[in-house]
């Protein structure tokens, strides 16, 4: 493509979204560029409203992306509050919420997912809660606190930072699970254990293998119904079983879509002048030889530099592994990789001294890491899953040989 | 405002008025100035804001803590000026800074 005067039109203002804008005119793109976003704020980060947010260690001005100005100073003509609604392929047209429609060369369909909601009696209720946008955030931190009881549905990592949240902020919690052990899609059963046994020893309640049938109250929730019948007494409720990409907009325009919209290494859709980045991509990863939609930053940061790279005619970015984090108490946890395909997991390090990793192989290559409070293991492992270089096993799992030494 | 002076790796000059309180790397990213990443939003768990202090502002910019230590190990390019930009908070003192971007932050 390559067009100086292409008109790049960025659906959706999230992480990914913002991120492209940005780096368009950092690359040197001199044409039109319009993002719009449904939320009333310009692109802010959302992994803090879970962690130093919630806490009130971070403000409005640190979680924004770039300030309000610098969409104005850069030529970016953002619209908030405004939502794709009908992608018309043919004229190369978007139609918008607003009643309104732009036109475009290059779009760039970045509208992220959406909290999956519990389809059950009560669902509606005051105090029943997602947590996705900065609103959400707003509405949750105003209403724990000291005396308040949190009912958090699904022991996934946003749950989880919620409950380390919620204890900070005085709050009594209890997280409601419905498989035998938290984390059981995302993380392996040493990290379900350790990371259960560390947040009981600061207060939190868990229910594990338990349904939720329904959320009791009048107006307000006060209280989440298991399926045993037992009812859980709270005053709020945050739900956090999953997201759903929004991937409407192109299924309805004829867009491939498998789990989210395919793309390629370039996040170029099946459509040549539209591109999908972000949570809503459902994207090769070379290093697994398999397409899969992820949920995180790096990767919207990733798919925002392919999709620049393509519209600006730049080279494609190198290969990368997937990673993500995760902040709960003084607890740092980084992941490197997925753990596909594999045979054998390592333990390195001891988990009663949280700081430890736990190393996934096959074979004698590592698909991914999740390291407690370890830096150097989490480091040098995303190299290793990266440049698929094969690793001295009984060398991986002695904590005296140090990882440089590993990966020598 | 601390006046902040990016280098990148090229040698491009990039000035900019930082506001007390930002970190180093906030006041790159939020100017929009390439070679800090800062994939992580500032949580030291990414080492891509990845900078070389300039002699005169070593000892300004304070110490370095463990984790950070640990994570810029692991960095390429990495000397004895090197820090992770997220991990120095802007202050009146630091008027005039001057830091270097490495050639990559991988």
């Amino acid at each position: 493509m390559s067009d100086p005067q292409a008109h790049v039109v960025i659906l959706g203002a999230g992480h990914a979204g913002g991120t492209l804008a940005a780096l368009l005119r950092q690359y040197g793109h001199p044409g039109p560029i319009t993002l719009i976003g449904e939320e009333p704020l310009p692109p802010y980060q959302r992994p803090p409203l879970s962690k130093a947010w919630l806490k009130g260690e971070a403000d409005a001005d640190a979680l924004a992306l770039k300030p309000l100005e610098f969409y104005a100073e850069h030529q970016i003509d953002f619209r908030p509050g405004v939502r794709g609604e009908k992608l018309e392929r043919s004229a190369k047209r978007v139609h918008l919420s607003d009643g309104t429609g732009v036109s475009y060369d290059a779009l760039v369909i970045a509208t992220g997912a959406r909290a999956i909601a519990l389809p059950i009696p009560g669902a509606d209720l005051d105090g029943v809660m997602f947590l996705r946008t900065a609103a959400d955030a707003e509405t949750l931190k105003a209403t724990i606190g000291p005396g308040k009881t949190l009912a958090v549905v699904g022991g996934g990592y946003i749950g989880l930072e919620v409950a380390a949240s919620g204890r900070s902020l005085g709050a009594e919690v209890v997280v409601l699970e419905r498989e035998d052990r938290l984390l059981a899609r995302v993380a392996c059963e040493a990290l379900s254990t350790f990371f259960k046994g560390y947040h009981e020893a600061r207060g939190v309640a868990f229910e594990l293998g338990c349904e939720v049938v329904a959320f009791e109250g009048s107006r307000h929730v006060t209280g989440v119904k298991l399926a045993d019948a037992r009812i859980i007494s709270c005053d709020a409720v945050v739900v956090g079983v999953g997201a759903h990409p929004n991937d409407e907009l192109a299924k309805d325009a004829g867009l491939d879509c498998a789990r989210g919209v395919v793309v390629d290494l370039q996040a170029r859709t099946s459509d040549p002048a539209i591109f999908a980045i972000g949570d809503v991509a459902h994207r090769p990863m070379p290093i697994y030889d398999r397409m899969f939609r992820m949920e995180s930053v790096p990767n919207a940061l990733e798919q925002a530099k392919q999709a620049a790279c393509a519209i600006t005619g730049r080279p494609a970015p190198v290969g990368e592994t997937p990673w993500q984090w995760s902040d709960q108490y003084d607890l740092k946890l980084q992941i490197a990789g997925y753990a596909f395909d594999v045979d054998e997991i390592i333990l390195r390090g001891d988990p009663k001294s949280a700081k430890f990793a736990v190393f996934h192989l096959k074979g004698d290559q590592l698909q991914s890491v999740e390291a407690i409070n370890s830096p150097p293991e989490f480091m040098m492992g995303k190299q290793l899953i990266l440049n698929r270089k094969p690793v001295d096993k009984a060398r991986l799992a002695d904590p005296t040989v140090s990882m440089k030494e590993v990966a020598a | 405002m601390a006046k902040i002076t990016y280098i990148e790796f090229d040698g491009t000059e990039h000035v900019v008025d930082v506001k007390p309180g930002l970190s180093v790397m906030e006041g790159a990213v939020k100017n929009n100035i390439p070679g800090i990443d800062a994939d992580c939003g500032g949580a030291c768990a990414c080492a891509t804001c990845h900078v070389h202090v300039d002699d005169a502002w070593l000892t300004k910019t304070g110490d370095k803590s463990a984790m950070e230590e640990s994570m810029l190990d692991f960095a390429e390019g990495v000397d004895e000026n090197s820090r992770l930009s997220c991990q120095i908070k802007v202050t009146d003192e630091l008027d005039g800074l001057i830091v270097r971007m490495p050639e990559s932050q991988h």
